[in-house]
């Protein structure tokens, strides 16, 4: 039996085994929406399209699966670009179908066309459009092979409104054949052993982590490596909950907002490991002085990731689980060695925590004056073990990554690379629908959160009962920091000067409001909040001109940290 | 450094762009860039010359093998290979310059391929520090036109290379 091409898009994703999508209709996708009503898959419509690519995103984080958005063509397409840039960059697997005009009118600038496949060309894994509904099951085959595959990312598959309704056979091929595209998986075991005689021949050694070990979920394995050698090991925002932050050779996060200790290490090292990160500016600070007496063995899935910011004295191309696997592997046939290795780094282990001890993460508490700090010290009392915690972009991200304890794998959904205020509520929204029983906590700003706020209108619709944490200080926090420390304190433009009711905003929608800004009542209100079911929002109005320390001044070496405000 | 780079590609809609906007949305230099089918309709190859120093063409050859649609990228600098591109050139021949103009075009083995009262068109192909040279030779007489194809390569020797491994 035939079936048209929306229904062929939607068995393949059957096929692929999702559940969940989002999206909001329109014209060029009128078919698939019709057609979705017989089909076993849950969709949820946001608020706007780049809150449906983001809540996909989240998805994605908190599951390891393949997000899925869907949007209509024009300014459908055009809303997703933000969602998409954002996964880009940080390197999550997505697909987002967009509806497109029918071929024929392709190119003469009919309503809501847009050329999206050219637009998200820079931001996307890879993209198609279909233009023949017989190529349609081989497509989105692909489309999630590539997106999940490798180094993970976001494709796009345009599909022009007159192949979702003409008709062919459906079958679902069962391989993957595209000759472009072999991502090497094994890591070359004469570098393994190369890294294993550098390993050991290293006094100062730090394993500097990123959201590599996230993506291809091998936390377990980068356990293991770290306490075979016992070396301190340092994360990057993306790699934040894969290492346990009160593991005794956990550093915290390194770079920009980095731990003193952290920076101190990464400068003084003889050997950096990078796993699954790729050197951003804003972990490295000034390239030119950034761990100047290292040697850097870097493994990455991505070839282009090696030897882009930094240069890399052994590169291995592989995933990391068959590269950790083949280090611990190689390093345990020499039990000995390795044994003298760890017991050798135990000087290395007192300077660091000398450091720790001299630099500790700290902030000044106040019993007049609700500190952001507080709330995120707070929130890690009285959450759960497996909660999710998600950011939107500025001060209030900076001070979770520093102050909530993270443990556990894929409970820290953050935007690192794009840096996106608005990604944090619909990320929210995302992990809690794939986790309807966790605790879903959206970590935001005032300025972020009016970014996406429409959005607690589908929590509200779909009973999905994230609680939203606002740290207020009436700015733009992270903006006004830097404008105090480098543009004598002129704050242009980032004052909030209207104060938002927050507490009415979420009644407006049938969340619940709760605020607060005595330093007494923040454990109560986030007590309750918690409690509270369905959509929450808490407010507390924290004090306004707190800054995120410690700081590497942009530009800066990593030991040149402003350490107090 | 100046490096010759071929590159197959599936000969599909958009490739095109993929690699052009790749090489401008990361600052990379294209010197020139020509693309046909190969003897596979359905792969294409790409000649692209660029230039950069070590660090940038191992960028360049690993974004472009990163690319999906990429199939095999070659780096030919260092390698033994043929270099060839071809120009036309409309030269002005009124009638001081006609028979320098000939003489010229016979020298670099080019050939005349449209004649007007008042002008040549030259056909030549080689290197491309050929055609730089009669480009050079032909400039006194008045260039009016001038079209190069951006060099195509081949390695040298008996094996060639296909489009799947």
């Amino acid at each position: 039996m035939k079936k048209t091409g929306s229904q062929i898009l939607l068995e393949c994703l059957v096929q692929e085994g999702v559940e969940t999508i989002f999206g909001y209709p329109g014209g060029t996708v009128i078919n698939i929406y019709n057609d979705l009503i017989d089909y076993p898959i849950h969709h949820i419509l946001t608020r706007h399209e780049q809150a449906a690519v983001h809540a996909a995103d989240g998805y994605a984080r908190a599951t390891g699966r393949v997000g899925v958005a869907l949007a209509t063509s024009g300014p459908g397409a055009t809303n997703t670009i933000t969602g998409i840039a954002n996964a880009y960059m940080d390197s999550i697997p997505m697909v987002v179908i967009t509806g497109q005009v029918p071929t024929a009118l392709i190119g003469n600038d009919a309503f809501q066309e847009v050329d999206i496949i050219g637009i998200t060309r820079p931001v996307t894994k890879h993209s198609y459009l279909v233009r023949d509904i017989h190529d349609l099951p081989r497509i989105i085959k692909q489309a999630f092979y590539i997106a999940r595959t490798g180094r993970p990312g976001p494709v796009l598959v345009d599909l022009p409104k007159d192949v979702q309704i003409a008709t062919a056979k459906f079958e679902y091929p069962d391989k993957v054949e595209i000759r472009g595209y072999k991502p090497n998986s094994q890591g070359n075991p004469r570098q393994i052993e190369k890294a294993v005689k550098m390993i050991l021949a290293a006094k100062r050694p730090v394993i500097y982590v990123g959201g590599g070990v996230t993506l291809s979920d091998t936390s377990q394995e980068l356990l293991g490596f770290a306490e075979l050698i016992k070396a301190p090991v340092t994360t990057t925002l993306m790699a934040m909950a894969s290492f346990p932050k009160k593991h005794p050779l956990s550093l915290g996060m390194l770079g920009m907002h980095g731990t003193y200790y952290a920076n101190m290490a990464v400068m003084e090292s003889d050997l950096l490991i990078a796993i699954g990160a790729r050197f951003d500016d804003r972990v490295t600070g000034k390239l030119s002085t950034f761990a100047p007496h290292a040697k850097i063995i870097h493994v990455d899935i991505d070839p282009t990731s090696i030897k882009k910011n930094v240069r890399v004295d052994l590169p291995i191309v592989g995933d990391l689980r068959d590269v950790l696997q083949k280090l611990i592997a190689e390093l345990k046939l020499t039990p000995h060695e390795v044994k003298t290795l760890a017991d050798d780094l135990a000087p290395w282990r007192e300077q660091i925590a000398n450091w720790r001890q001299t630099q500790p993460m700290s902030y000044t508490s106040s019993t007049t004056e609700i500190k952001p700090q507080f709330v995120i010290e707070t929130l890690r009392k009285v959450t759960d073990d497996d909660a999710i915690i998600t950011t939107e972009v500025g001060q209030h991200q900076m001070w979770t990554a520093q102050f909530f304890d993270f443990s556990q794998p894929r409970t820290f959904l953050t935007s690192g690379g794009l840096g996106t205020m608005g990604f944090g509520l619909p990320s929210a929204l995302g992990a809690q629908a794939a986790w309807p029983q966790r605790q879903v906590i959206d970590v935001s700003g005032d300025g972020s959160f009016q970014m996406n706020s429409q959005e607690l209108a589908t929590l509200v619709q779909y009973r999905l009962p994230v609680k939203i944490v606002i740290l207020n200080n009436n700015f733009l926090g992270m903006v006004r920091q830097w404008q105090q420390l480098f543009f004598d304190q002129r704050y242009s433009q980032t004052c909030m000067e209207l104060p938002i009711d927050f507490v009415k905003l979420a009644e407006a929608y049938g969340a619940t409001g709760l605020s607060t800004s005595d330093p007494a009542e923040v454990e109560a209100v986030l007590r309750k909040g918690l409690e509270t079911p369905g959509p929450v929002i808490m407010e507390f109005k924290v004090s306004r001109e707190e800054n995120v320390i410690p700081m590497v001044p942009a530009g800066k070496g990593l030991n040149e940290m402003v350490l107090a405000s | 450094m100046r490096h010759t780079i071929s590159v197959l590609v599936e000969n599909e809609f958009g490739v095109l762009s993929r690699i052009s906007g790749l090489f401008s949305g990361r600052g990379f230099n294209i010197e020139s860039l020509s693309v046909a089918p190969t003897l596979d309709p359905t792969t294409s190859r790409m000649t692209i010359v660029t230039s950069g120093d070590d660090q940038v063409i191992e960028q360049i050859t690993k974004q472009l093998h990163k690319l999906i649609d990429t199939i095999k990228v070659i780096d030919f600098t260092g390698e033994d290979y043929v270099e060839r591109e071809m120009a036309l050139i409309k030269v002005s021949a009124e009638d001081s310059s006609r028979a320098e103009a000939l003489r010229i075009a016979d020298i670099f083995r080019a050939k005349i391929v449209d004649v007007t009262p008042r002008s040549y068109t030259i056909e030549a192909t080689g290197s491309p520090q050929k055609i730089d040279a009669l480009i050079e030779i032909l400039r006194p007489i008045g260039i009016k036109e001038l079209v190069r194809s951006g060099p195509v390569v081949v390695g040298r020797g008996a094996k060639g290379w296909r489009s799947a491994e």
